[in-house]
Order: structure tokens, then sequence, then C-alpha cells
């Protein structure tokens, strides 16, 4: 059965506060049991607490699907794409190397690439994804428009994104400001910018430009 | 784009011409100018010719796409790359050995999947070793003159070997088809009941591509083997309409061969050429991240990648920058995704960029292997893909 048209999903790296309980629910899916396919990383461990959760954005066009020289990765009509079939995947990497979000995993000893199919088994029939069902901050977040619209008055889902000349169009939602006019996120300009983090003191009795001890 | 599309037609119609006729011409040449044929054996010989036809246009036409191309081209030229060939001998013997005979890969994913594949492929293998043979008229069986208690196997037209005709060997031989279809139906059954009691195949599997097969294969050991019951154990009995069921069932198999998961068999071999590519891959030239800096592939790999980008139509060039964004790792790509997403909300919500100035860290992968995540072991031993 396909997944429903109107349920979608929507990631906001901005809320993720690395858990890894979208790693732990993701094992739980049918289709790969005891394996996670989230993407979860730290994007500078020494100096932020900042993190990354990436689920397979779904492309309209997918790019692992096109390099994937043995014609093993589907996109149904209902705009999944699916993990690489078993009997076809020859374990190239072209998939893992060429995703633009950098989402595909390869299971080397078993000659298979493996990535995410927002947990078919659940969605084709209504449920959520188990990500999206554990993750305690809604970085991952699974729904109709009309309830992120209601949960989130601030922020809007966007599905375009610009990696250098080559835009790409996805099933699944990023969210950004809801007043800003962005209706593309332009990944490669913001490929350098250094991690978000907060300025922290660790000795409390530190002074401070304010205290007027220095 | 006409013309270019004839042309992509036109070759591999060729190539499928091409080794029908030395097909036939083998047939012609192995049966002894049809002195060997057996008549009655007629429409399974025309089945194999047209799946010979089928299976090699697919296969010329799978070629030409850009990937696949590239990885053929580089496949041989590092199977027989200087310095690498005697070495390269005896890693393909051992790779086919473990990887396509042993099926390595299929019992890391589970016992009980590489046990179903195994059966599955060895009864197919059994069979097609028999009954080919049979079929082309490339091998007869006759009684020896002088001697009625002896056959004799008479290959290509020149004698084989000779056996007592009520020997072991004998039975064994002759049996060859049933013992297959033993094997065959029993990995049938069991790649059936997976697919009928798991939730993760029940959510993707489809009838043309995933029953489709099994339902043939049991179809034709099946009837195989009504034809054994029926002259050994039935006197014959309606021995000519299931001879006929047999032949369908068997010719409906050959003309399958080209279009569903049956093709596998011709790809899959591929994998080997995969190897070798990555094997002279880690002897070369690393590519760097151009954001992290650290190696993530070889040189080699990202460059035929790019260019097979391009044959495609994608256009991940990055103006101004002489750069292309193959040349950024997985790990930097999904934290550029973060850094886009985190700069327009700038100002909206708390955190600030941390200075500038300082290199940019790899990223840190938080789930890096399999058993590596919060349950350690138990992810592994609950693995079952």
């Amino acid at each position: 059965m396909p997944v429903p048209d109107a349920l979608e999903f929507f990631i906001d790296p901005g809320r993720c506060i690395g858990c890894q309980a979208c790693i732990q629910a993701c094992t739980e899916c049918d289709t790969h049991k005891g394996q996670s396919m989230i993407q979860l990383d730290y994007v500078d461990r020494a100096h932020s607490t900042q993190t990354v959760p990436v689920v397979c954005l779904h492309c309209d066009s997918p790019t692992c699907a096109e390099v994937c020289p043995a014609d093993a990765i589907k996109r149904t009509e209902d705009g999944i794409v699916h993990t690489a079939r078993k009997p076809r995947c020859i374990a190239c990497n072209n998939c893992v190397l060429a995703c633009p979000f950098g989402v595909p995993k390869m299971q080397t000893e078993m000659n298979l690439m493996m990535k995410c199919d927002m947990c078919y088994d659940r969605t084709s029939v209504g449920l959520k994804p188990w990500c999206a069902s554990a993750c305690p901050s809604q970085a991952l977040a699974f729904g109709t428009r009309e309830e992120m619209a209601r949960l989130r008055p601030h922020a809007k889902p966007v599905n375009t994104f610009q990696f250098g000349m080559q835009t790409i169009r996805t099933k699944v939602n990023i969210m950004v400001p809801r007043d800003s006019a962005v209706e593309i996120v332009d990944v490669t300009a913001a490929m350098h910018e250094p991690t978000i983090g907060h300025e922290m003191l660790d000795d409390v009795f530190e002074p401070g430009p304010d205290r007027g001890d220095a | 784009m006409k013309t270019s599309g004839l042309r992509q037609v036109v070759g591999p119609v060729g190539w499928g011409v091409g080794t029908t006729l030395v097909l036939s011409v083998l047939i012609l040449v192995g049966s002894r100018n049809l002195a060997h044929f057996d008549a009655a054996l007629v429409g399974y010989t025309f089945s194999v010719l047209f799946a010979t036809f089928g299976l090699t246009y697919r296969y010329a036409m799978w070629l030409q796409r850009p990937p696949t191309a590239m990885y053929w081209r580089r496949g041989w030229q590092a199977f027989f790359r200087r310095g690498w060939r005697r070495q390269n001998a005896g890693v393909w013997v051992r790779r086919v050995g473990t990887d396509l005979l042993a099926n390595r890969f299929i019992f890391a994913r589970g016992r009980l999947r590489g046990l179903t594949h195994m059966l599955i492929m060895w009864g197919c293998l059994i069979a097609v070793a028999i009954t080919f043979p049979l079929v082309f008229g490339w091998l007869h069986f006759r009684p020896v003159p002088g001697d009625l208690s002896l056959y004799e196997a008479v290959s290509f037209g020149f004698p084989a070997f000779r056996f007592p005709h009520d020997s072991v060997m004998a039975f064994v031989l002759f049996h060859g088809l049933v013992w297959s279809s033993f094997l065959v139906i029993a990995g049938v059954m069991l790649a059936m009941r997976r697919r009928m009691r798991e939730e993760g195949a029940a959510a993707v599997q489809r009838f043309a591509e995933d029953f489709m097969p099994l339902i043939l294969l049991f179809a034709v050991s099946l009837t195989g083997l009504m034809l054994t019951a029926s002259y050994t154990w039935m006197k014959g009995y309606a021995y000519t309409f299931i001879a006929i069921l047999h032949a369908i069932t068997v010719i409906g198999t050959f003309l399958w061969l080209p279009f569903g998961k049956f093709f596998h068999i011709f790809q899959r071999p591929a994998q080997l050429g995969v190897s070798f590519y990555k094997d002279i891959g880690r002897t070369q030239e690393l590519a760097h991240c151009r954001r992290c800096g650290h190696a993530f592939s070889s040189r080699m790999h990202i460059e035929d990648l790019i260019e097979v980008e391009r044959q495609l139509g994608f256009q991940y060039d990055i103006p101004g920058d002489d750069a292309h964004y193959q040349w950024i790792c997985p790990r930097c790509r999904r934290t550029s995704l973060a850094m886009a997403q985190g700069a327009l909300w700038r100002g909206k919500r708390g955190g600030a960029p941390l200075a500038h100035g300082r290199p940019l860290p790899m990223p840190v992968h938080a789930n890096p292997a399999r058993g590596q995540g919060p349950l350690g072991a138990e992810d592994a031993d609950n693995f079952f893909p």
C-alpha cells in the first residue's frame, strides 16, 4: 500500500538534542530489524553540543538510484526511495558517495547498501515512522501540514535544496522560519559555516567583562 | 534524439542476434548436425534460444547506462592491470568460490536466508547442468555395443565415460533432476515461509518481482517430480499431459529469465568487477574531503563518479569554487544540511556560530557501525535484513 499523500515527514535539525532515541527506535523497523538507518552526527564535538539527525529525504529524482550501476534502488509511486534490492546490489558504494544528503549506509560484509525507507512497514499503513514516534523534541516529525502549521506557527516546510548548480526536490521537508522568503535551502552556500554553540564559562568565578573586578 | 535512441537499441539487438546465432551453431555442431538432437525437446531448445536473445539484449542495454558502462570498463581494467594479473586470477577464483558459489554475503545476512538461497541456487545449477546439454544434443547416453550391461555417456559426439546401468552411479545420475527438484522445493518453501511471516518483507514485496519466480520454480520442480512418479510407480499414468504441463512451466520460466528477478543471476557477477576496482582504489591516492580534510574514498572513484553524474545530467559543480560537491564527504554533507538550516534561523533561535578561523573538524558519527549503537552487540544479534 502506498504512503498516504496527506502525511509528510518534517526535519528540524535545530531542535535535535542528540538523545539518540531515533537511532534506537529505528532498529525496530521491520524492514531492517536491528540496524539503525538514522545518520546522527556531532557537528563539532569538542566545541558544541550541536547534532544533526538525517533520514532519507526521498528525492524526486534520486541521485543514488541514477548512479547505481545495478538498478538496485527503486522509487515507488508514492515517492519513497527504497533501500537497495538485495539480489541486485553489488556494494559498489556509488550511492553512498553520490547521495547529496549523505544518507545510504554500506554493509560491506553483506555486499548490501541499506537506507531509510521511511519505515515503509508502518507509513504504508498510515502509522508514524519509528524515529518520529520516539523523537522527544520532534526534530523528526511526521504528520499533516495542518498539524505542523498549528504546532509550529513560526516555521514552514521547504523541500527544495541547492547543491552547487544542482537543485534537488524531496518528499521530506525541512523547517525554515515562516517569515523568511526562502524557498530553496542552499546547502553548499553554508558548507563552510562553523558550528552553532553557546559560549559558556566552566569557571563561574572567572572574571567577566561586566564584573568590574578584572 | 531519435537517431541516438535507435542506435541504443540496434547495438543490443545485434548482440542478442549474435549470441543466439552462436548458440544455434554450437547446437548444430555439438549434436553432430542434429544427429543426436532429441526432437521431443525442440520446444525447450527454442525457448532457451529466445531467452538467450532476451538476456543478451537486456544485458547490452544495461551496459549502456553511464554508471554500468563506467564500472564495466573500470572492472576489466582493474582485473587486467599490469603487474596484478596473476594475483587477480587467484583472487578471482577465491571470490567466485566464496561469494558466488558459497553465497558468503547472503549467509552474512542470516543463516536461514543463506540456506534458502543455497538450496534454490544449487538445485537450479544442477538442473541446468543436466538438462541444457541434453536439450542441445551435446550429451546423450547409449548402451555399449557388445556389453548391454554398460551405458556410455557421449559428449559432443565423443564417448566420455561408461558405467553399469544398474549401478548406484547410474541411479544417482539418471535421477539428477529429482535431487535438484528436492533442493529447489525445500528452498522455495523456506523463501515462501519468510515472505508470508516477516512483516518487513510483506511491506515491500511485489507479486511479479518476488512471488512469481518462486511459483515458477515450484511449478517446474513439482511437475518434474510428477513425471518421475508417473513412470516409476503409476505405469505412465497421464504422462503425456504431465509432460506438456512440465514443458509449459519450464518454457515459461525461460521466457521470464530476462525480465524479472532471475536477471540477477546474470547481473550479480558484476560484484567481482567492483571488488577489483575497490582493490585498486585502496592502493591509490585517496580523496580528501574539501570541508574537513579527511580521506573518505579513492580519488579514482570520486573522479569517475563526477564523470558519471555529468553524463547523467547532474550539475553538482560549485560555481566560483572550482570544485564539485562530490569532493565533500558524506558526514560533511549531512552537517552542511544542518548548517544551512541553522543559518536561516540565525537571530531567531538561541545559539550563535562559533568563531571562524580554525579548520572545520570532521563530524563524529554517533552510530558508526552495526553492533556499536546504544544496544551494542544486541543490535547485531537482532539483525536479519
